[in-house]
């Protein structure tokens, strides 16, 4: 089984699509000629022709007007944002259309756009190049959000995500790691992953961290080292956001009665805290300590300096640290 | 660990008075610690905020090892984070650390006030559902906190399944170390603030309840079928007592810094015995009820304080209290004042003796009643006029005395 990194899988996951699907279009900045800034539609015009990728003006919402557009007309569009940072401008046609289209329509029309959008920090990309843009999503139903952490969830979300009658906001964490360094065996077959399943990635009895995107990385390598004490943590990967698996969250709770919540979002506001609203609704009596959670600090922005960026984002020790204070608790 | 005494080698730590985040006074009580000579407040060699505690509740530190760090007052200044690494720390008292590891113990996270007894839904759910008093436990969480393992041990330990030793208790070598139950330790802290801060005295007179008893042997029986409930000589006594402190109002006071306070009221504590300790309930204004009445508070109290239904209420405002140390065979006590009240009496218990009467020798009912007595309040005259106006009456009670 070939090995793969995330940016190989998502340009291989694409292509499989697009031979097998006339009606899979791309559309975005660069994604043509350029092949996309970080690669990941490397080849794909010349295979497929420009007239099903696109390469479109600098102006997001009307890359996801046109692909909202070309979702009812029946084709299944796949719209790259090319940074989350940038997805801002295209929130009405998002929020205001998309996610509404098939309420407004009693059913008539659904939008099975998918929007890809390479996020999150560690990159010294500084104030436009680091955002984490999933909060301001959650709270619109509708919606459908992904953020896979590695190649093999990449492959199967993402083919679910094209097949998916509604709209999917599919949040790639773009940093070295999870898009180049970290490779892994990815099935040459299509398969699909559904939507609100949740991975767990360490099995353990002492308590669950709950995680998504990068930050899954961490959390596990945290979970490793605080193995080798003798605590034994269980690693829940959301790997989607919108629907949140809610089952296998409350089975781990109600296994372990202590919770940490871990997302490179800001705190306040963020996933964490309607995770922990929901576990301290339906899991009250099997709670042994407060739910914990460990997020970006709540500054409007990720510092340029390379220095301060090290300094805010969260990394494996900082994670180690708080789940090692509330195994204590 | 401070010396505690020329022999000694090892203290317990009894209960931090501190917790991590709380400032520190020099010379302010900082743990209460137990040795085999003594049981003592440490104060704290400085001022500053205490960090972090490194010997938890119930350790056993050795003289010299480290127990606590406390920033220093010019630490704390110098620095906004918490001074953990800070050389200007105090190492109560800086000494070997020999035998004390650290590096399992995060920082306890401050907790607010009367969180230091709060139990997890988990244990709470645990507890209710297997019956385990969480306070019994001994917490292996941080600040001593008992977690949902503890609980999870504990009743793997009572089935027979599980680890004995961390069970309820914990045995260390030949003797078996109990842990304190928060009644036990409320009891202990009562009794030695009683002792210490007030001067005791006692007295004792002897009653001829030979009429009482036969009174209440003619009667008892329909009172039972009428009331529900056993007429014992608790409430007889009560009523005498109650009587007769209408007659000396200073027996029902209590010394408040430089006055004395003579309750109006009269609140009648009753000590009822449990299965780890005893509670205090209150007959509020016994001086309105019947013997009747008495009889029928008494043993409500008497059930729910058993049965753990008392309400908080019903256990606070006592004037004076009453012992029935007679109900298991005492013919001579010397109670402890329940704090602050002036006087406490115990009923001993009712043996047949002779005794001379008119220089005949007769075979009489008699019963001792003594009284311990806040020498600060009152002296011996009072208490002893007191004693036998409730001689007296009890000597006077017979079968033409209303019961209702």
């Amino acid at each position: 089984m070939p090995v793969k990194n995330a940016i190989q899988t998502i340009r291989d996951t694409l292509h499989q699509v697009m031979a097998d699907d006339d009606r899979v279009i791309i559309i975005g900045q660069d994604v043509g000629v350029m092949g996309g800034v970080f690669g990941a539609t490397a080849g794909l015009a010349e295979e497929f022709g420009e007239h099903r990728v696109i390469d479109a003006p600098l102006a997001e919402s009307s890359i996801v007007g046109i692909a909202i557009g070309a979702a009812l007309g029946g084709l299944l569009p796949i719209a790259e944002i090319q940074f989350a940072d940038f997805i801002h401008s295209a929130v009405d046609q998002i929020i205001s259309e998309a996610a509404k289209i098939r309420y407004r329509s009693n059913n008539d029309f659904s939008c099975p756009i998918v929007i890809r959008a390479p996020y999150g920090a560690g990159i010294t990309g500084g104030l436009y190049h680091s955002q984490s843009v999933e909060a301001l999503f959650f709270s619109t139903p509708g919606l459908k959000i992904a953020v896979p952490s590695t190649p093999y969830d990449i492959k199967g979300l993402l083919r679910a995500a094209i097949y998916d009658p509604d709209p999917v906001l599919f949040f790639e964490h773009k940093n070295g790691h999870t898009y180049r360094g970290y490779k892994e065996e990815v099935p040459d077959v299509p398969y699909t992953i559904p939507f609100g399943k949740a991975a767990i990635r360490r099995e353990g009895e002492d308590l669950t961290v709950i995680s998504y995107g990068l930050m899954v990385h961490y959390a596990t390598a945290a979970a490793d080292e605080l193995a080798k004490e003798g605590v034994k943590a269980e690693v829940i990967d959301l790997r989607t956001l919108l629907p949140f698996d809610r089952e296998t969250i409350l089975e781990s709770v109600c296994k372990t009665g202590k919770v940490l919540i871990v997302h490179e979002d800001n705190l306040t506001g963020g996933i964490g805290g309607e995770l922990a609203a929901v576990i301290a609704d339906e899991a009250f009596w099997h709670l042994d300590a407060p739910i914990k959670r460990l997020a970006s600090p709540d500054i409007p922005a990720m510092p340029y300096a390379p220095s301060l960026e090290k300094h805010v984002m969260l990394n494996q020790e900082k994670i180690y640290a708080a789940m090692k204070e509330l195994a204590a608790y | 660990m401070p010396k505690l005494g020329e022999t000694v080698v090892d203290g317990v730590i009894v209960r931090w008075l501190k917790q991590p985040g709380d400032r520190v006074e020099l010379d302010e009580p900082l743990v209460e610690v137990d040795s085999d000579k003594v049981s003592a407040e440490i104060p704290s060699p400085t001022a500053g905020i205490l960090q972090k505690i490194i010997a938890e509740e119930g350790a056993a530190v050795p003289v010299g090892a480290p127990i606590c760090l406390i920033a220093t007052d010019q630490a704390a200044e110098s620095s906004t984070d918490a001074a953990v690494e800070s050389p200007k720390e105090t190492v109560v008292p800086p000494n070997d650390t020999s035998g004390v590891t650290t590096s399992s113990q995060a920082p306890a996270a401050a907790r607010r006030k009367g969180e230091e007894h709060a139990f997890s839904p988990s244990v709470r759910r645990l507890a209710q559902e297997h019956n385990i008093n969480p306070a019994d436990l001994v917490g292996t969480g941080i600040g001593g906190r008992v977690t949902k393992k503890d609980m999870l041990k504990a009743i793997e330990a009572r089935s027979g399944k599980g680890d004995a030793s961390q069970a309820l208790r914990t045995i260390f070598g030949e003797d078996e170390v109990v842990p304190i139950s928060q009644m036990r330790r409320r009891i202990a802290e009562r009794m030695v603030q009683s002792k210490q801060t007030v001067p005791h005295a006692w007295t004792m007179v002897e009653v001829d309840v030979t009429n009482l008893v036969a009174w209440r042997e003619s009667i008892k029986d329909e009172f039972r079928r009428r009331e529900g409930v056993n007429l014992t000589y608790f409430p007889f006594v009560i009523k005498a007592a109650v009587e007769a402190l209408k007659e000396f109002p200073i027996m029902n006071s209590m010394w408040q810094d430089d006055k004395i306070v003579i309750r109006r009221q009269i609140n009648i504590g009753i000590a009822v015995d449990l299965d780890d300790g005893l509670i205090v309930p209150v007959i509020k204004n016994a001086d309105q009820l019947s013997i009747a009445g008495i009889a029928k508070a008494v043993a409500d109290l008497a059930s729910r304080a058993r049965s753990g239904n008392l309400k908080p209420d019903e256990v606070q405002g006592g004037t004076f209290t009453i012992n029935n140390t007679g109900a298991f065979g005492s013919i001579q006590s010397a109670p402890i004042i329940n704090y602050p009240q002036a006087a406490i009496l115990s009923m001993e218990t009712i043996t047949k003796r002779p005794v001379v009467i008119n220089d005949a020798i007769a075979i009489r009912s008699m019963m001792n009643l003594c009284v311990s007595l806040d020498h600060r309040v009152l002296d011996g005259a009072v208490c002893g006029r007191f004693l036998r106006s409730v001689k007296q009456r009890l000597e006077s009670y017979n079968k033409d005395m209303p019961l209702y």
